[in-house]
């Protein structure tokens, strides 16, 4: 078997092999859930009831799947540019401290308008994930330092300033008036006025969250393929050598992704608990691995911000069944392996967008001089 | 009286904290090696996390399964913990040698796929594994009775076997990479691929026995805390280790010796907090402020390291990250 590269990729392999590499990854599964004697069939008839068939399991699903489109755009954002952002989940916490911060501080000075509070809400958290996402991004364009590793550490950091806010102080965020809130640490719940609006589609409802994703994923598109800035940024990427010689400010384009990546997932963070958790929930936050489950996302859309879209319902449909099935007889952990098949997988096809397989032995090899082969 | 004075220095902090920061930086001294391995010979390994998860999962089980006496077990045990970080480095191996995958897109996906959410997860579970402490665990040894000699020797002599196998395979690999004719291949072979290739070197062959013994070293590295630091499982118990693993190994500039030197440094920064909380020391200093410090110190030492390296490129081998195809040379 040997490898021939591809002069030109075809359009529909971009589309089938992540298709296909799903149905393969649930393959693999199959094999994993036989090895550790479970049913397979049954599994995943579960599975898919509790994602997609059984009564409100959509409504949940997209509401599973908001923080997970958000964090896949975020990755997606930065790998493009082979600026390999992994600190979204931190970025997520961040979004998620200074949205429910500002909703709780308007809510004090008395504002009762919803929208007031989503736009502040949305910029807080923007601001916030950018200003995490930044601090690898400066490192990387001063220092040449490794983004991969700091802004994986800064989400270990972030984990912890969520613990320090809720638990191990009398902070802001922390509620300590409530009954419950002083026998157990809890965080302070947002105003009525300021949790998110959702719309209802027959028996369906979309949270706003999820509408605003549709838009961030329509403007990076447009932004990333359309402008000039999306051009450099793809220059950048293909060679950052060539990028240099054009003239391009790579420090600046460095930190400005970086920001674009963290600011997306501040959004996610913002969302998330405008739409449905409402208050800082340390362990809740830190157990759903939005911000890793996004870099799946992402790949297995192929970076672009159109796809992240629905390969993004997909895995939240799966994260939302693992979350409502969890228990003795359906084992935690089975959702992220999944995740991981699925993006080997995707990652396994990529060789087939670009490079030919061919079976069999090499032509050239008769042309040979017969002494050259002992 | 000797042993009485002895004991007072002993019980002092920096002892304590340089006893202790071998013990937790045995593990990062283990999944660095494997890393270093990895890397030398061209092949960059981010999925060291989960490598190390499903190491300590599959350790720890073979002590509760295969309990035939401490030693024996906790042998046994080692073996398992290597077997199965060296399988999850196989399909490392298999999807950037052979396939040409991102390297960096296929090591997160290991750790996603291996790690706290993942398969380390499930088989904790489904081998129902967690709330029992360790059937056997790796205990101090007491070298030649000199466990209590002042200073060196709670440091050096009152370790358990797993720092004197990290010892062992420090001085193995600096020999086997610095001074044989096979470690010279390797390093051709993660400096310049062609090279070695043109001088008939098997470039494939090379770089999956490296990734693979990679990860088996990254399973020894997980096994240390569920058989030793903690000692049970937990799901996520290495909280981070291997990534302090990654970025230890360019710290170390690819070189074994000094792996030794910054897996100690960074033990000493994850038992700080302890000690500090048992001393009952600066308790008006928020806890997470010291759990922070390793994970801030990475960043601290890889900036300080980056900004000077970049320059010269200290170590990096030549060819990391790179997928070496012969047609495209």
């Amino acid at each position: 078997m040997r490898f021939e590269r591809r002069l030109v990729q075809p359009r529909w392999l971009s589309v089938a092999v992540p298709i296909g590499s799903v149905v393969v990854a649930f393959g693999l599964m199959a094999i994993v859930l036989l090895a550790t004697s479970h049913d397979p069939i049954a599994t995943y008839r579960r599975l898919f009831d509790a994602a997609f068939f059984a009564n409100g399991a959509l409504t949940s699903t997209l509401v599973f799947c908001t923080p997970i489109v958000f964090t896949g755009l975020a990755a997606a954002a930065a790998f493009r540019m082979q600026l390999y952002n992994i600190g979204g989940e931190g970025q997520f916490y961040w979004g998620a401290i200074a949205g429910v911060g500002i909703a709780l501080y308007l809510g004090d000075q008395g504002v009762e308008s919803t929208p007031v509070f989503v736009v502040a809400m949305v910029v807080a958290g923007m601001l916030a994930g950018a200003a995490w996402a930044a601090i690898p991004g400066i490192l990387r364009a001063f220092f040449k330092t490794n983004e991969i590793i700091t802004s994986l550490m800064l989400n270990y950091v972030a984990g912890l300033v969520l613990t320090y806010l809720i638990i191990d102080s009398k902070s802001y965020w922390r509620d300590l008036e409530s009954f419950e809130g002083q026998t157990f640490p809890l965080g302070k719940s947002i105003p009525e006025e300021a949790k998110w609006p959702s719309w209802s589609l027959g028996s369906v409802l979309v949270p706003l969250g999820f509408g605003l994703a549709i838009v961030v994923a329509v403007v990076l598109w447009f932004v990333y393929s359309r402008t000039r800035f999306g051009f450099e940024l793809q220059v950048i990427g293909d060679s950052q050598q060539t990028a240099r010689f054009a003239g391009m400010r790579l420090r600046r384009k460095i930190i400005a992704v970086m920001g674009i990546s963290g600011a997306i997932a501040g959004i996610g963070g913002a969302s998330y608990e405008g739409d449905f958790a409402y208050q800082i929930d340390p362990t809740g936050l830190q157990s759903s691995f939005f911000g890793y489950t996004g870099i799946v996302v992402a790949a297995l859309a192929r970076y672009n911000p159109i796809a992240v879209v629905p390969v993004g319902f997909l895995l939240g449909g799966l994260q939302n069944a693992g979350y409502t099935l969890q228990g003795a007889d359906f084992p935690s952990g089975l959702v992220g392996v999944m995740q991981g098949l699925i993006l080997f997988c995707a990652l396994g096809g990529e060789v087939l967008v670009r490079y030919r397989l061919r079976f069999g032995r090499r032509v050239v090899r008769a042309e040979r001089p017969a002494e050259a082969t002992p | 009286m000797t042993s009485l004075v002895a004991s007072g220095v002993n019980d002092s902090f920096v002892v304590l904290i340089l006893g202790s920061a071998v013990l937790y930086g045995t593990p990062l001294l283990f999944a660095a090696l494997g890393e270093l391995l990895a890397e030398r010979s061209g092949v960059l390994n981010l999925g060291v996390e989960g490598m190390m998860l499903v190491g300590a999962v599959m350790g720890f089980w073979a002590v509760q399964t295969l309990d035939v006496g401490g030693s024996v077990s906790l042998a046994a045990a080692l073996v398992v913990a290597a077997v199965a970080g060296g399988l999850m480095a196989l399909i490392h191996a298999f999807l950037v040698i052979t396939l040409r995958a991102n390297q960096i897109v296929s090591g997160l996906a290991l750790t996603i796929f291996a790690g706290a959410a993942g398969l380390s997860s499930y088989l904790g579970n489904d081998l129902d594994l967690s709330g029992e402490p360790a059937k056997h665990s790796f205990a101090p040894l007491d070298v030649l009775g000199l466990g209590d000699v002042p200073v060196v020797g709670p440091i050096v002599f009152d370790q358990s076997a797993l720092v004197y196998l990290s010892w062992a395979c420090v001085l193995a690999i600096a020999l086997y990479l610095g001074r044989t004719r096979p470690g010279l291949n390797v390093r051709a072979v993660g400096e310049s691929p062609a090279t070695a290739d043109a001088m008939g070197i098997g470039v494939t062959l090379h770089r999956y026995l490296h990734t693979v013994a990679g990860g088996a070293l990254a399973g020894i590295g997980g096994a240390c805390f569920s058989l030793q630091i903690t000692p049970q499982w937990v799901s996520g118990l290495t909280g981070g280790a291997g990534w302090i693993a990654v970025a230890l190994v360019i710290f170390a500039f690819w070189r074994p010796d000094l792996c030794l030197v910054g897996a100690y440094l960074f033990g000493a920064f994850s038992a700080l907090p302890l000690l500090l909380q048992a001393r009952g020391w600066l308790t008006g200093v928020p806890a997470e402020v010291f759990i922070a410090l390793p994970y801030v110190m990475t960043i601290v030492v890889l900036v300080a390291v980056s900004s000077g390296a970049a320059k010269r490129r200290l170590g990096a081998p030549a060819a990391l990250g790179i997928p070496y195809v012969r047609e495209e040379r």
